[in-house]
């Protein structure tokens, strides 16, 4: 004889109904959701959109010619360096650049007035300390320009020709400790799957532990409901609190960050929903696994740490050694960064979409299996 | 017959961790009785009940709840049983309408927008329908919580100490409208600390330490516990008590406000124990013993059965 209660779908939409109520009614959770996205943003957003000027450099000037100079002044009037020292041997820039005390060493090598004018286009050494590439990016990008610009004002006349052609000096960039450097454009787009991963598994990871500490589960359990319907009863309504957390960061993204969108949007939206479920459903397992509150925080905090590290949003994931980068593989924030990076910068279409959002769909309905299995029935521990 | 008992187990047991906290309880109670279910704090009541719906796992036992099999049918249970918990458990951050609206969707309850309506009519709180639940007075809680259990027309109730922290007034209309509903057929299994309420009762059964110690109408319950008890009134009832509880005869001796109830379970032991302290100023009368008297001479004999 089956003696399971057939799965209602009125019983789960008496759920999502009291669950939206209740959301309605919690102005602090709903403070909380709008505000993360809004601190994140404005946290990652000042370095991002600082284009941070006056950056602290040295100088190693070991010519005196008058076209050292005038380069040294234009680098300083273009607000983007700001020479805090001079020294003398390389070990001593070295130094500097390793301690952090500056951003950039700029070389002007011996006889590079000689050499100028010779038509040897001497070499200009910028080191840069790249471990933050948004805070240096800018910067370098502005030297070719202005390099070429300064030499402009003081070759004029007959040596008018060595302004010519490649630039009357080979300006050499060392982009150092981080080589790679991740564009500024990378980290709004990943924002977005961090901020989600953080609030979705949290808001839901406290969703049946709050009804046990509330007294109110004793009640929901001696009503005829299945575990399937108070799940997904508690799931449904988060989807909205993302999809507003969506639509902050994006909106900011184009507005504040000017992040270019060469993709579909719809397309972002779509994969939102799958990573959304995802997470809400991280977080209700967690949920039906966490004895209490404080538990529940605890693994969602467990779970966020290793997404947001090896997920490739803080550390490049080709950079990372193999075994995290089978951890990485898991985590749903892993495949959403990609879609989302490759949608939005290289405009990605769904082909190359489906290849990571199976992942992404298989995580859920995993987790949420596993949710269901370890949902209690009973008040017994 | 089979079908007019609507709760039917035998040897329900629950133990938490080693320690066992109901013990092979047999509880058979007819359909439309009002069945009182005492004993004192601790001693195994709600998680009796909550056995009998499935909210609890039970250890041993079997038997039926409402025709369903207690241990394996407990979905088909919980849809006709309407259970209080001890706790309100409503959602405090939800209004009174809205609590008893997921109620009724939770239990598929037909024409639902009128049953809502109708039981907030009936519980007087038309007017306040919108006020959250977490903002209302105790006794205000103990009625929403009641309204919700019999909103989806449950045949079974499992009420734990539904009265408590009510005011005298509504407790009286209460056991009026459990009363009502018993007459049309409900059945109730309630808990309760009060003695005018387990007088009320049809039968009732008392549980200490998990074990059940007697059961039967009131009469009943008060003739098998074999008592004998005087009444006394006088001064200094509080030294008297003190001195009688001395003889090995006198089982009790109990203050009930102004007069003292002493209590034997042989009466002419007793008429000898006490003999030498009815020459004062007491006035002392033979009475039956009430529940109350029974009551405690069944929590004295418990707390012995546990020391042993
Ligand atoms: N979940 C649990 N885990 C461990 N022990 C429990 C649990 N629930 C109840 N107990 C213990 O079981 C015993 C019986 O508790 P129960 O709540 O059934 O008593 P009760 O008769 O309802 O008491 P009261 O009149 O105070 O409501 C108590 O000693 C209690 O400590
Ligand atoms: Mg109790």
């Amino acid at each position: 004889m089956n003696t399971r209660t057939p799965l209602s779908f009125e019983r789960f939409r008496a759920i999502v109904i009291k669950e939206f109520v209740q959301m309605r009614r919690d102005r602090l959770t709903f403070g909380m959701i709008i505000g993360i996205p809004f601190i994140q943003l404005l946290l990652f957003g000042f370095a991002i959109n600082g284009d941070p000027k006056h950056l602290p450099t040295a100088v190693l000037l070991a010519d005196n010619s008058q076209y050292g100079t005038s380069l040294l002044v234009a680098l300083k009037n273009s607000n983007y360096f700001e020479f805090v020292r001079e020294v003398r041997t390389e070990s001593e820039a070295e130094a500097a650049l390793a301690r952090g005390d500056v951003q950039f060493v700029v070389t002007i090598p011996e006889n590079f007035g000689r050499n100028l004018l010779r038509g040897d286009r001497p070499a200009i050494l910028v080191e840069a300390d790249a471990t933050d590439p948004t805070a240096t990016g800018n910067a370098i990008a502005s030297l070719q320009t202005l390099i070429k610009s300064a030499l402009q004002r003081d070759l004029t006349g007959p040596l008018a020709y060595l302004a010519e052609g490649e630039g009357p000096v080979n300006l050499r960039v060392h982009a150092r400790y981080n080589p790679e450097g991740i564009s500024q454009y990378n980290i709004v787009p990943g924002l977005m799957g961090v901020v989600l991963t953080m609030t979705m598994v949290m808001i839901t990871g406290l969703a049946i532990t709050r009804e046990r500490e509330r007294g109110t589960m004793e009640n929901l359990l001696s009503m005829p409901t299945r575990p399937l319907e108070v799940l997904l009863g508690k799931i449904i309504p988060n989807i909205f609190v993302g999809y507003i957390q969506v639509g902050l960061i994006l909106t900011a993204a184009r507005l504040i960050f000017h992040v270019p969108m060469i993709g579909s949007i719809p397309l972002i939206l779509l994969v939102a929903l799958v990573f959304i479920i995802a997470n809400l459903a991280m977080g209700i397992t967690f949920s039906t696994l966490a004895k209490n509150q404080l538990q529940a925080m605890q693994m969602t905090f467990f779970f966020f740490l290793p997404s947001i590290l090896l997920s490739g949003f803080m550390f490049p994931f080709r950079g990372m050694p193999e075994w995290a980068q089978c951890i990485g593989e898991v985590l749903p924030l892993t495949h959403f960064l990609r879609i989302v990076r490759g949608v939005l910068l290289k405009g990605n279409g769904c082909a190359e979409v489906i290849l990571q959002l199976w992942q992404i769909m298989l995580f859920a309905i995993i987790v949420l299996a596993v949710g269901v299995k370890r949902y209690r029935k009973t008040l017994d521990e | 017959m089979m079908d007019s008992l609507a709760i039917d187990v035998r040897g329900m047991t629950k133990r938490f961790g080693g320690r066992t906290v109901v013990n092979g309880v047999d509880l058979q109670v007819k359909t439309g009785e009002v069945y009182g279910f005492l004993g004192p704090n601790g001693s195994g009541k709600t998680t009796f009940i909550r056995m009998l719906c499935g909210l609890l796992a039970a250890d041993a036992g079997e038997g039926a709840c409402l025709g369903f099999d207690v241990i394996r049918e407990s979905a088909f249970i919980k849809r006709q049983v309407g259970y209080m918990t001890q706790r309100f458990s409503f959602y405090e951050d939800l209004s009174i309408a809205e609590n008893l609206d997921f109620v009724a969707r939770m239990y598929g309850v037909s024409n639902r927008r009128t049953a809502v309506r109708e039981s907030i009519d009936r519980l007087g709180l038309g007017g306040r329908q919108k006020q959250l639940a977490g903002e209302l007075s105790g006794g205000w809680k103990q009625r929403l919580a009641l309204a919700a259990c019999l909103i989806h027309n449950p045949r079974l109730l499992l009420l734990d100490e539904p009265t408590a922290g009510v005011d005298p007034k509504a407790r009286r209309d209460f056991w009026e409208q459990i009363r009502e509903l018993a007459g049309q057929g409900l059945t109730f299994l309630i808990t309760t600390h009060y003695m005018d309420e387990a007088e009320r009762c049809d039968r009732l059964a008392y549980l200490s330490y998990g074990n059940l110690l007697t059961r039967g109408t009131v009469a009943e319950v008060i003739a098998h516990a074999h008592l004998t008890t005087w009444s006394v009134s006088g001064p200094e009832l509080h030294a008297l008590a003190r001195r009688l509880r001395e003889c090995p005869d006198v089982i009790q001796a109990v203050a009930f406000g102004a007069r003292l109830h002493v209590s034997g379970s042989d009466a002419q032991r007793l008429e000898q124990a006490i003999a030498p302290f009815r020459t004062g100023s007491h006035v002392w009368q033979n009475i039956s013993p009430g529940l109350e008297d029974v009551f405690i001479h069944l929590m004295g004999n418990a707390k012995d059965n546990f020391s042993e």
